[in-house]
């Protein structure tokens, strides 16, 4: 038993009592899962199943979840959303035999041998126990091109960077099947408190004002759901102690922004991957991370590969499913992360990822850095860069600024702008144009949505 | 605004932002003696593009490109209606 520790173990090691997860519209008592299941009486046909689950609603993915580990031979974890395309082709590729699914949304017709309804508020379970079995988490990588690529994780590998925690109340931006969101899905079961999430649709002051009176300490999100909760004007609805960012690069500026809002609450930017895990945390208030971390072994080994960063690391996904799935680890059990690492005496910095790089005339320029300037401009509350074609570089650097107050003269604020960017970056890194929108859209892992 | 002041303004803004002094702007100066370099070029054509919607170099063969600063401004006139 010791050996496959499943997620009714870690809520029963730190107790059930009265916490809850909760979403805007469901609310799941811990406790209920000794006698209660999202299936009912069915649950345990899923046993030794190889289960996809879709579902719209997160307390419902959650239920399944919880329900599922440690009964079920794997579980993959669909965003919502997905079409019936990209669910029967993943239902291919993890050898589906089961399919829990959403009565008002089922999304796909999957021929499968189990195909259940996802349902709350729970119903009383079955007497009968399966053996308990080490469970295979799927989750898609948050790439943002081509078919998606399926990393296999165990409960082990997940809670991995999860120490054991003094009294917790969490909230968090994200989707609890994106590994970021699943990350603090699993912080709030290991720990000893609640969990808010939010629910679709549900605008951003909305959220903040729920979790706010929920008394929620520790909160999540990437950067971009950060500026959008600041611009919101609802940031002053909550008090957390602690305030989590990852998923994307935290620039100092969105340090600082978060810093000046919370000034009492200890800031802290992870770095993790659905295919690496959870690499490290960085809270002394700058981006990037120190230097010296490059020469550490434990409790992951980084190295810089052509400017790229690999780890070595037992929270790394146990292999990639697909046709064709490249392959995960190195010869020497690194991953390869593709993002690039500039390094700056003590301070390693993000540049972006390897991909993503703008070619200017020969000259490259990684989106992130300028975007990280533009961000620490006054005014800027929100950038994004990108390159545009020229008939004379290949391409130039242009920019859409979201501000912090609107402008009447974008023509002048334009030129403002650039000038001031330009005190602080080479000439083929200046942005050439500079767009003012009131709004960036967000991809649905929380990420800015970058131009294809 | 005709084109031919839009061109003059423009190549000064580019000049200005990144710290190139112009000679007097002739039709007859040629472009590579006018102090500014390829990237500056590259901003100068893509901000005439959104101002007059018309980028003449991508549809240009590269020995019709324009060589001094009159053939520039000769360059986007058609669009000058």
């Amino acid at each position: 038993m010791r050996d496959t520790p499943t997620l009714i173990d870690l809520i029963a090691r730190s107790g059930a009592g009265a916490r809850e997860i909760a979403t805007r519209d469901h609310r799941l008592a811990l406790a209920d899962f000794a006698s209660l299941s999202p299936f009912g009486p069915d649950r345990d046909r899923f046993a030794g199943r190889s289960v996809l689950l879709h579902v719209m609603d997160m307390a419902k993915a959650a239920a399944a979840l919880i329900d599922l580990d440690g009964l079920a031979r794997r579980i993959l974890l669909c965003p919502p959303g997905w079409d019936a395309y990209s669910i029967a082709r993943c239902a291919a590729l993890i050898e589906a035999d089961a399919f829990a699914y959403d009565e008002g949304n089922p999304a796909a017709a999957l021929v499968v041998d189990v195909a259940l309804p996802v349902r709350l508020p729970m119903a009383p379970r079955g007497a009968f126990e399966a053996p308990r079995i080490e469970t295979e988490w799927v989750l898609p990588t948050s790439g943002t091109s081509g078919p998606p690529k399926l990393a296999v994780h165990t409960l082990t590998t997940l809670v991995g960077a999860i120490a054991a925690s003094p009294l917790q109340q969490w909230a968090t931006f994200y989707d609890i099947r994106r590994y970021g969101g699943l990350q603090i899905f699993l912080r709030a079961l290991a720990g000893r408190g609640s969990l808010r999430l939010s629910s679709a649709e549900e605008p951003i002051e909305d959220f903040l004002d729920r979790v706010g009176a929920a008394g929620v300490t520790h909160i999540s999100g990437t950067p971009t759901h950060w500026r959008k909760a600041l611009l919101s004007g609802a940031a002053g609805r909550i008090a957390p102690g602690y305030i989590r960012l990852s998923g994307e690069i935290a620039d100092d500026s969105a340090l600082r922004g978060l810093a000046e809002a919370f000034p009492a609450a200890r800031i802290e930017h992870a770095y993790a991957s659905t295919e690496a895990g959870v690499v490290f945390a960085v809270d002394d208030g700058r981006a990037g991370f120190p230097s010296a971390w490059l020469e550490r072994r434990e409790p992951v080994e980084m190295r810089l590969v052509e400017g790229a960063l690999r780890v070595k690391t037992s929270r790394r996904a146990l292999r990639l499913l697909g046709e064709n799935a490249p392959v995960l680890v190195d010869e020497e059990g690194f991953v390869d992360t593709g993002d690039m690492i500039e390094v700056s005496g003590d301070r390693c910095y993000f540049a972006g990822r390897r991909g993503g790089i703008i070619n200017i005339g020969g000259a490259k320029v990684h989106p992130e850095e300028v975007e990280a300037v533009l961000n620490s401009l006054d005014g800027v509350r929100l950038s994004r860069v990108f390159a545009r074609a020229s008939p004379i570089t290949g391409a130039i650097v242009a920019a859409e600024v979201v501000l912090k107050t609107p402008t009447d003269e974008p023509r002048t604020r334009e030129r403002d702008l650039i000038a001031a960017a330009r005190k602080r970056l080479p000439a083929h890194m200046t942005p050439a144009r500079i767009r003012f929108v009131a709004d960036l859209p967000m991809t649905d892992a929380g990420k800015l949505r970058r131009h294809g | 605004m005709s084109i031919r002041e839009l061109v003059i303004r423009e190549i000064r803004i580019v000049a200005d932002e990144q710290d190139k002094t112009l000679p007097p702007l002739t039709d007859d100066l040629p472009l590579l003696e006018s102090g500014l370099d390829s990237l500056c070029f590259a901003i100068l054509v893509s901000r005439l593009e959104d101002a007059t919607g018309a980028d003449p170099f991508s549809s240009a063969k590269a020995s019709q490109f324009p060589r001094t600063v009159g053939e520039l401004i000769s360059f986007y006139e058609p669009v000058d209606a």
